[in-house]
């Protein structure tokens, strides 16, 4: 089985033992290893990466030009807003909106850290502003709307700017008659937000419930991992739902799952192939395959 | 309400259990030696008992209101459904895989008017609990109360839900059967339904599993129940990485009815009994019914665009952000 992730650590706002922390003895890249391509030109020459699956190793631009999927074992590494948007837009021609909405600390609420801390020492450590990003391009000559999440803002974690800013995608793609896809990528629920990061999931599901009458398709991409809130709102609300293969999707963590039922899960669990095997996916496809598909299936409800 | 004898109490309400024992040895003394009058004795302690059950209340951390959403005594749905509405029809299963005993529902009268009943459903003993596990559904559950939802409105009668979870079931065969995607479907369903939809968290509204049937037109919590994205202790083991943080998690989420309303995130508080809704369910219920009644009676003066358009209106202005022009 592969590694045992902690996600719910991303969730807390910390590093977690996702693969990037787990490679430490490669040396990181500054704002974290595969995803900023703000970051891109100054990658080091021979900076190396290791694939968490097979352990095969090369270098980040020779993964890069791979579109972070190993060659040897196809595992998809994790990859960033950024990088989604380089592989599905034309010419990498794309314009990124809604960045102005910010979150703010409204309950002040304190953990280990209070919650303003924590985003402003994410805000410095990366150039993303916050766990999603909403990008407007064309895919082979068509318009679309992408909504990627972030996994290494706080993982990826659903909090009011996510809910507002997946808000306002919904209105342009209703306004501009172009289809919407929400690439997600994220742990759950920003519980520094209590019940309003609950509330972002009846609020998403009312303006998908707007774009469905509006009859403009709407596509949840679930990339790993995908779980919590975005499982139980719109990473299943797709017209279609579709993954990339290896993710872990589901409700409930495989941690509190094992607790639970006080056993080992089976090897694949929650994976998008178990998915797909019992009704919950339209289709697993590959990355390198994605804009292609994506193509073909726009082009298949519009004509 | 249970008899005195049975009645069970949480650590703060130990002043009342021993006014209780109190009153058992002066009733015991009455018996004992008729010719004196206890009654003044005894009517002064009765009246401690109110007092104290009010000063208790008064004085609540989120921490003990959030046992006391969980107090053994509490009313559950089905209580309410007994005490709020008569004529109740309970309809079982999805049509699919199984009954889900963590949710029941079905129709019944309030007052001469029928409307859909739903809610989670948690034991009242050992056993039962059990056979209701905790409270927690499986996709089956949501999958029934969709079923009864649309069935209400194809009858065109009115839909109210009772939540009280501690979170929808996090087991293997829940995800097998797509758990998220059954919450999901239900949030989604539930946003366009054309009847009035008044939901009521009665004890514990614990995320995705409580939202699942919390879509509504007006949602209400009673004055001792909470509603927030996840189970303090869960926060806590999560974000404290212990166990032990429950209590400050329970204040840092801010997951009170005073909160939810403060925040506009909920449309009204009803008031319970002195001490919380164990120390009676009549009173209770009684308390929520004009809530309900008059709610169904103002929606039902909106046609069904308005009543989903506000609905949807009203859960997107949800959210808290600084929005800077640049």
């Amino acid at each position: 089985m592969r590694h045992e992730e902690d996600f719910e650590a991303n969730l807390a706002g910390e590093d977690g033992k996702s693969e990037e922390t787990k490679n430490s003895w490669f040396k990181r890249i500054k704002k974290g290893i595969l995803t900023s391509t703000a970051e891109k030109k100054e990658t080091p020459e021979g900076l190396w990466s290791k694939c968490p699956e097979c352990g095969y190793i090369c270098t980040v631009n020779d993964l890069r030009e791979q579109l972070f999927v190993c060659p040897k074992c196809n595992y998809h590494h994790r990859i960033g807003s950024s990088e989604y948007f380089e592989i599905l837009f034309d010419d990498s021609q794309y314009e990124v909106l809604f960045e102005e909405i910010r979150a703010k600390d409204f309950l002040g609420f304190t953990d280990l850290k209070s919650y303003q801390k924590r985003l402003e020492e994410t805000w410095k450590k990366t150039d993303i502003t916050d766990s999603i990003r909403v990008g407007k391009g064309k895919v082979k000559g068509e318009d679309l709307v992408v909504a990627c999440m972030d996994f290494e803002f706080i993982g990826g974690s659903l909090g009011s700017v996510m809910g507002e800013r997946i808000a306002r995608a919904v209105d342009l793609s209703i306004q501009i008659k172009a289809p919407l896809m929400i690439i997600c990528k994220s742990g759950g629920a920003r519980m520094m937000e209590s019940a309003f990061s609950l509330m972002q999931l009846a609020k998403v599901s009312g303006k998908l419930s707007q774009l469905s009458d509006a009859k403009i398709p709407y596509i949840s991409f679930l990339t790993d991992p995908s779980f919590g809130g975005i499982s139980a709102s719109f990473g299943m609300l797709g017209d279609l739902n579709i993954a990339e293969p290896g993710a872990l999707i589901g409700f409930a963590g495989p941690r509190v799952i094992k607790e639970t039922i006080k056993k080992d899960l089976p090897e694949g669990f929650q994976r998008s192939e178990f998915l797909l095997e019992h009704g919950f996916l339209d289709f697993i496809v590959q990355r390198k395959e994605l804009k292609d598909k994506l193509a073909t299936v726009f082009s298949l409800f519009k004509n | 309400m249970p008899q005195d004898k049975n009645r069970q109490y949480l650590e703060f309400e130990k002043p009342i259990k021993d006014l209780f024992e109190e009153i058992e040895v002066q009733l015991h003394n009455a018996q004992k030696n008729p010719k004196i009058d206890y009654s003044v004795t005894i009517n002064q302690l009765q009246q401690s008992v109110l007092q104290k059950r009010t000063e208790i209340t008064q004085n609540l951390t989120p921490w003990q209101r959030v046992q006391l959403s969980r107090h053994p005594d509490r009313p559950y749905t089905l209580k309410y459904i007994d005490k709020v509405f008569t004529d109740f029809v309970e309809l079982y299963g999805d049509r699919n895989v199984k009954d889900d005993k963590a949710m029941v529902g079905g129709f019944a009268s309030l007052d001469g008017k029928t409307v859909m009943v739903v809610g989670h459903q948690k034991g009242i003993n050992t056993k039962m609990r059990q056979y209701r596990n905790f409270g927690m559904a499986n996709p089956e559950g949501y999958r029934k109360a969709l079923r009864l939802f649309r069935l209400a409105e194809k009858f065109n009668k009115p839909i109210v839900t009772f939540i009280d979870t501690p979170g929808a079931y996090p087991g293997m065969e829940a995800e097998e059967r797509g758990q998220g995607e059954a919450i999901a479907r239900n949030i989604y369903e539930m946003m366009r339904l054309k009847v009035p939809v008044i939901c009521v968290i009665i004890g514990e509204g614990a995320s995705g599993g409580a939202l699942g049937i919390g879509v509504g037109d007006r949602v209400f919590m009673m004055e001792n129940s909470w509603y927030t994205v996840i189970s303090p202790e869960n926060c806590s083991s999560i974000l404290w990485r212990s166990w032990d943080q429950k209590e400050k998690a329970a204040e840092q989420l801010k997951l009170t009815a005073g909160y939810m309303h403060e925040f506009g995130l909920i449309d009204g508080i009803v008031p319970e009994p002195a001490g919380g809704a164990h120390w009676d369910y009549q009173e209770s219920a009684n308390n929520l019914k004009p809530f309900l009644k008059n709610t169904i009676e103002y929606l039902e003066t909106l046609d069904p665009e308005t009543r989903i358009q506000q609905r949807i209106e009203k859960f997107n202005k949800m959210g808290f952000w600084d929005e800077t022009k640049s």
